[in-house]
């Protein structure tokens, strides 16, 4: 089969790397609002309720 | 342990994605056969090896979880599954762009390799349900451990399976005589696949410590409990109480505290 144009061929190659690129970055955005929000919960219960660190309560 | 690991990986993703996408289009020559659209070869087959090797990660990890009764090598081997499904997704719709590209159409029925990658995504893609329908965390990590070793040897077996296949439209990579492309093509292919591999791990230890995270909340949640149920005990229950100050905090961490805690997820 004949090589396609590259005008052509530079959609497909963009598209097939933009959809990977998408993947990574609405992965790496939902992990990081859900670290954000419990790294929050757990400073504000550990202010309120003195609860032991892992370091201390070896 | 995860968030310390994390800064290097990322760094090193970084860098490795960055040398990995200057030799893809800056430095491997283009396909004679192919022309500009064989650069989709450097994303879609590292990322389908790295996703079948997820794969089989997760069945090891989720035998490890069987031998040591561990709850963490279950939670490495969920992370590790999920996140191979995911770029699963990607090998699926990335295979399909080129697909459409090289052969005009964007799904061959009769292909070997497609289909049953196909397959090995439509299986892992029960996993999280057949997960999450077990309330008893005991019971789920042990399902899902048994689920994933299967899958692994299903994974497995579905390869080789594939490889002894007569007919083939979908191309070969590596075959018993080598990697059937010249050496620039060939370190260009393994430098895309070291980055691909860094995003896997990274992204890995990423979520983990997500759930590590989750984990110690809970255990915060727990011991503040704990502590106000002790106090309540200790103190006669209600009558004999204290009455704490109008908005004082340990009033409101201790019904924070009880508030559910939803499954890992």
């Amino acid at each position: 089969m004949p090589a396609i144009p590259l005008e052509t061929a530079g959609i497909y190659v963009a598209a097939a790397y933009i959809v990977f690129l998408a993947l990574v970055l609405v992965y790496v955005a939902i992990i990081g609002r859900k670290v954000g929000r419990l790294e929050r919960e757990l400073g504000e219960l550990e202010q309120l309720g003195g609860e032991p660190s892992r370091d201390r309560q070896r | 342990m995860y968030g310390r690991a994390l800064k290097p990986l990322a760094l090193a993703t970084a860098a490795g994605a960055a040398l990995a996408f200057g030799l893809i289009f800056f430095y491997a020559p283009l396909d004679a056969d192919q022309g500009f659209i064989q650069k989709i070869f450097y994303l879609h087959v590292p990322m389908a090896i790295v996703a079948l090797l997820g794969f089989l990660a997760g069945g090891v990890m989720a035998a490890m979880h069987l031998r040591t009764r561990r709850r963490a090598w279950d939670m490495r081997s969920y992370v590790a599954i999920h996140l191979s499904i995911i770029l699963a997704v990607g090998v699926l719709v990335t295979g399909s762009i080129w697909a459409k590209a090289s052969w005009g159409h964007w799904w061959v029925w009769d292909e070997p390799m497609l289909v049953s990658f196909l397959i090995i995504f439509l299986l892992y893609a029960v996993y999280q349900p057949l997960r999450f329908s077990i309330d008893d965390p005991e019971r789920q990590a042990r399902y899902a451990s048994v689920f994933a070793i299967s899958g692994a040897a299903f994974t497995v077996l579905n390869f080789v399976a594939v490889r002894m296949a007569a007919t083939y439209t979908h191309p070969r990579v590596f075959s018993q005589t080598g990697g059937n492309m010249p050496p620039a093509m060939f370190l260009t292919f393994l430098v895309a696949l070291g980055a691909m591999a860094l995003v896997f791990v990274t992204l890995w230890t990423l979520e983990l410590g997500s759930k590590n995270a989750a984990e110690r909340l809970r255990r915060a949640r727990r011991h503040l409990q704990r502590e106000a149920d002790g106090r309540e005990a200790g103190l006669g229950g209600e009558a004999g109480r204290p009455r704490p100050a109008a908005g004082a905090p340990a009033a409101v961490s201790v019904s924070a505290a009880s508030a559910p805690t939803p499954a890992p997820r």
